[in-house]
């Protein structure tokens, strides 16, 4: 993947949760909608299983962006209120990260429920369109430990 | 009780001490006329005309049939010389009050009489006062009664006033025999809430019911209003009938579950432009389907509103489906019952002109091309277009009281104006209200339309994200009848194999605590939605319940030891999957 | 036999480490009698020359505090390997990359100019920034220079153990000398300390209510401190849940919430990460607006979550 500013391909982490998200990835799929290849997925059972830590690492292993999506609140989660967790979780982080010279536009939030695979499409779409403009992550041109 | 012997007519007949006379008497089949009395009624002997003859060895009396007691060895004879003359005398002393009512003046015909002796009356009520008693001792409603007395005696409300207490159950209208009481609104037809008029609130639900058994509609029985009436348990031989029956909940443990819960069909009235609720005549689809239903309130006769038979009719596809407006999705189902109504409107009324105004014929199942094929044979008109707008502006007289379909017909490129006595709307199929709510009950899911999401559209139609929810029929999107009883076979037999197995995959990814490296800092309790962690004081460690517990990890999240993990995700696993994903 | 040689050396720290050696008391005469000490710069006079001298892993075990920021501890640190046997982190700084960590958190510009010319208690007419190389009269004289971030030491070198805390106590102390004596020493790359975090033995922990919420952060000037209720049931950040127990919870019993100098335990990597996860759960917040309000009341979550973990995180520093 070339890394110059006129071909950047960012690589975004999207943490989709197994019943609704990664289901409208799915949807998006058996519709035979395109989204871009610079969203890869990881699929967890609950937007609440997602750790900071994770969040934390990707950006450590070079991730441009960080999506996170769920069930929508209030009520929509399959565990009654995990998204709540990640909604929690997601506000705290994001004040974190400038801390850490990561703009908190690389980390983002949102409610894909099973249905809406268009959403999905969008979704992904702007925000490949978003971190695009953004440009790569800092991480990588950053100084490395030492 | 004690049985006694009698003769009526000189027919010896059995009977029990202190029977009724008239009840007696019809179950030799003898007919004694009588006005005032109604079998769920405590009997009056006021009206006179059951008046017989009886006779008890050398005693003679002319009594009322209704009111008397029989008693052993008596003799009756109900059409005497005797009998006729007092019963003649009786009705012209009616009609001597009330001259023009149907009832008498019938019973007048049959005794002969033209010309009554004391004139005839103009007044309608013979102050039998079943009304007055039916709402006393059955109804228990205490709004009629008697006010005055002899020639100026009349039946009304407390001070001629319009009663509060009255319950609009229209009782003193059913048992009035000359028919001067009416209830306003009653005879005039037309609904909102029952389209095909008033049903008893003690019915069967519909012809189809399973079980097929009367159920009460609390709202309209007049028992759960004044706590009177119960006719229903009277004449309930089998007495079935338990006014005092509450609802109960019942708890049942099972295993796996259908959600079949169906759909509803689209508010006409949400179309403005097609004026249902306004023109009596315009139909649902479901409307039509009671009206023409060999069961239903006409038997199965096809009639407008006002009782005509229609001269044409106008069958509208696509009402609210495939339209932006409302739901983009195809309902399915119209097509075909469109023309199946078309089919058997013209068996039915055979010079009826039937117009399908449709976007595009959908017959896609087995046979059903063959059968749009027929009907075009039939002579049933097909207009291909949208109706944009259906109203009663007549032109001329020959269009008066007809509604005025306005259409475009694509097929010959103009607008076309086509005057019918009733029309169908093929509203679009919807999902249930709640389906949303029971969604999140069963933990699966509805799509954008409302319907049931299926687990795969291939792979898994009928299950759901859900383990042992199942899903069949329109619940899951609009399909025709095959088509269900196929996806509810499909779901039953996944059920079957579910059940026949005795035992469940338990959830594999559960979390788990490490008791070694749990600190008892006791975050995850609280964050479990499922109460599947508790905090062991003792050991100072949480544990965890893996039968109860779901799999979503938060606490796996939390867990600020990393003592708890997830089975399938554990950190390690998913630091891993960040890694190999970000490798290239 | 020989007494085993031990050394002590420190890098960026405070120098409580080596007050805490010193704090052994009567203690530490114990380990002299079984040890002999052969390089510790802050009691003894050696000089570099005299460890070059040494035979390589002649030292049986090296005590580094401190964490490594300027290339003159890192060139110490590489000798020392070579010298040693064994190399245990000493403290929170050597273990964790400490205090001096959170200078990873700004840029080395920012802390030269802070530290030098803005800072309200310098007086600094000639403007004089420390130079690695300078020219004097009797030539070119070189300084060490400050790395761009702190790091751990198992960041510069292969470490052997660690000894947590800020400082190090006593008790963890004397069982690691024990254990190194004794030769009864767990696998490589173990902290010497409870695999479990602080609420294991914390006496606070028996009044957390059974559903712990959070609608509001305070810091601990803000309100009077309950002496025995749960830090976090009184919505002021303790990160006991988080931090490695064996300290005897030092700060909490003087009524202060922990600060997390332990470090994670072995199953978390990132501590203050781990923190955001554990804690915004316990957020009493459903909506956006609710979740933001509760965030608002936390005060440089990086520095508090990460106060002595910044180099150990998996970002490490500032990363523009």
């Amino acid at each position: 993947m070339s890394s110059d500013k006129s071909g950047f391909e960012p690589r975004i982490v999207a943490f989709l949760c197994n019943w609704c998200s990664y289901t409208g990835a799915d949807l998006a799929g058996t519709a035979r909608m395109k989204y871009p290849a610079n969203v890869r997925t990881i699929r967890v059972m609950c937007s609440g299983r997602v750790d900071a830590q994770f969040v934390m690492k990707a950006f450590a292993e070079g991730a441009d962006a960080v999506l996170i999506s769920g069930c929508h609140t209030p009520s929509d989660c399959h565990y009654q209120e995990g998204n709540f967790k990640a909604l929690r979780r997601y506000y705290l982080l994001k004040k974190m990260l400038p801390q850490f010279g990561i703009e908190p536009e690389r980390l983002r939030l949102e409610w894909i429920s099973a249905a809406e695979g268009d959403k999905f499409q969008e979704v992904c779409t702007e925000y490949t369109e978003q971190i695009k403009k953004l440009g790569p992550s800092p991480v990588k041109k950053g100084v490395k430990n030492g | 009780m004690e049985t006694i012997k009698l003769k009526i007519n000189g027919f010896e007949v059995e009977a029990f001490d202190r029977q009724p006379l008239i009840e007696v008497a019809e179950k030799l089949g003898i007919k004694i006329p009588t006005l005032c009395h109604n079998p769920i009624i405590e009997p009056y002997g006021v009206c006179r005309v059951c008046t017989v003859e009886v006779r008890h060895g050398r005693r003679v009396r002319m009594v009322t049939a209704c009111n008397y007691p029989v008693t052993n060895g008596i003799e009756v004879f109900t059409e005497s010389e005797r009998v006729i003359r007092n019963r003649k005398m009786i009705i012209e002393w009616l009609l001597a009050r009330c001259g023009n009512v149907p009832v008498l003046n019938k019973l007048a015909e049959q005794y002969g009489i033209t010309e009554p002796r004391f004139g005839r009356g103009t007044d309608d009520c013979i102050l039998c006062g079943l009304c007055v008693r039916v709402c006393q001792d059955v109804v228990k409603a205490n709004v009629l009664g008697f006010f005055e007395r002899g020639p100026k005696r009349y039946v009304s409300t407390a001070f001629d006033q319009t009663s509060d207490l009255c319950i609009t159950c229209g009782a003193c209208a059913s048992v009035c025999p000359t028919g001067c009481i009416t209830v306003e609104g009653l005879q005039e037809g037309i609904y909102k809430e029952m389209p095909m008029g008033p049903i008893t609130p003690i019915h069967i639900d519909f012809m189809q019911a399973v079980p097929k058994k009367a159920v009460i509609d609390h709202d309209s029985c007049i028992n759960f209003k004044t706590g009177g009436c119960k006719v229903c348990v009277d004449v309930c031989e089998a007495e079935a009938i338990d006014h005092s029956m509450q609802e109960t909940e019942k708890e049942v443990d099972v295993g796996t579950i259908l959600l079949s819960t169906g759909f509803k069909l689209q508010d006409g009235e949400a179309l403005k432009e097609y004026g249902y609720g306004k023109y009596p005549n315009i139909l649902t689809s479901l409307d039509f389907e009671v009206l023409n239903n060999a069961n239903g309130p006409t038997g199965g006769k096809i009639f407008t509103q006002e009782g005509k038979v229609p001269k044409a009719i106008g069958i509208i596809h696509c009402v609210g489906s495939r339209d932006k407006k409302y739901h983009e999705y195809c309902s399915r189902v119209c097509c075909m019952y469109a023309l199946k109504f078309a089919h058997l409107i013209k068996e039915k009324i055979h010079d009826c002109e039937v117009y399908n105004f449709y976007i595009d014929m959908r017959c896609f199942g087995k046979g059903y091309e063959e059968f749009y094929n027929r009907l075009l044979k039939e002579g049933v008109n097909f207009v291909r277009g949208k109706v944009a707008e259906i109203n009663d502006a007549a032109l001329d007289k020959s269009e008066e009281g007809k509604l005025i379909l306005r259409a475009e017909d694509t097929m010959i490129g103009t607008v076309r104006r086509i005057p019918v006595d009733m029309v169908v709307l093929c509203l679009a199929v919807e999902a249930q209200e709640d389906a949303k709510e029971l969604s999140h009950f069963f933990s699966c899911s509805v799509g954008r339309d409302g319907f049931f999401i299926e687990k795969h559209p291939k792979l898994a139609p009928v299950s759901t994200a859900a383990d042992g929810i199942f899903i069949a029929g329109m619940a899951q999107g609009p399909k025709d009848i095959p088509d269900t009883v196929a996806q509810a076979g499909a779901a039953s037999s996944a059920m079957l194999s579910l059940i026949q197995q005795k035992e469940v995959e338990a959830e594999v990814v559960t979390a788990m605590i490490d008791e070694e490296t749990c600190s008892g800092c006791q975050i995850c309790v609280g964050l479990c939605p499922y109460t599947a962690i508790t905090y062991n004081k003792d050991k100072n460690k949480s544990e965890l319940n893996e039968a109860l517990c779901k799999g979503c990890g938060t606490c796996v999240a939390a867990c600020p030891s990393g003592a708890a993990q997830q089975k399938n995700f554990r950190d390690s696993q998913i630091f891993a999957e960040i890694k190999g994903i970000l490798a290239v | 036999m020989a007494k085993p040689k031990v050394a002590f050396y420190w890098c960026a720290s405070c120098g409580g480490c080596e007050e805490a050696v010193v704090d052994l008391a009567e203690d530490i005469l114990k380990v002299v009698e079984a040890v002999d000490i052969v390089f510790w710069p802050c009691a003894l006079d050696f000089k570099k020359t005299d460890v070059e001298a040494m035979e390589d892993g002649s030292i049986a075990v090296t005590f580094i505090n401190g964490a490594i920021n300027s290339d003159e501890q890192e060139e110490m640190v590489h000798l020392i390997r070579k010298k040693s046997g064994l190399i245990v982190a000493f403290g929170a700084c050597s273990h964790l990359g400490g205090i001096p960590g959170l200078a990873n958190l700004t840029d080395k510009e920012s802390i030269l100019r802070a530290s030098y010319l803005t800072g309200p208690t310098n007086v600094n007419q000639e403007k004089t920034i420390p130079l690695a190389k300078s020219p004097s009269p009797d030539g070119e004289l070189h300084l060490p220079e400050l790395k761009a971030n702190a790091l751990a030491l198992d960041q510069v070198i292969d470490v052997d153990y660690y000894i947590p805390g800020c400082s190090v106590p006593k008790k963890l102390i004397l069982d690691a000398v024990t254990a190194i004596l004794t030769g009864n020493l767990p696998p490589k790359g173990s902290v010497l300390a409870p695999t479990r975090t602080n609420c294991d033995t914390c006496e606070r922990n028996k009044t957390k209510p059974e559903k712990l919420t959070i609608s509001k952060f305070y810091r601990p000037y803000e309100i009077e401190l309950d002496e025995e209720k749960c830090f976090l049931a009184q919505g002021v950040i303790c990160m006991g849940p988080v931090t490695r127990g064996g300290c005897d919870e030092r700060c909490i019993k003087g009524n202060m919430p922990c600060r997390g100098c332990f470090g994670p335990v072995d199953n978390v990597y990132d501590q203050g990460a781990k923190f955001i996860s554990a804690l915004a759960s316990l957020f009493d917040a459903k909506t956006d607006e609710e979740v933001q309000a509760i965030v608002d009341t936390i005060q440089d979550p990086a520095g508090t979550f990460y106060r002595f973990s910044v180099a150990k995180s998996y970002l490490g520093h500032k990363v523009s």
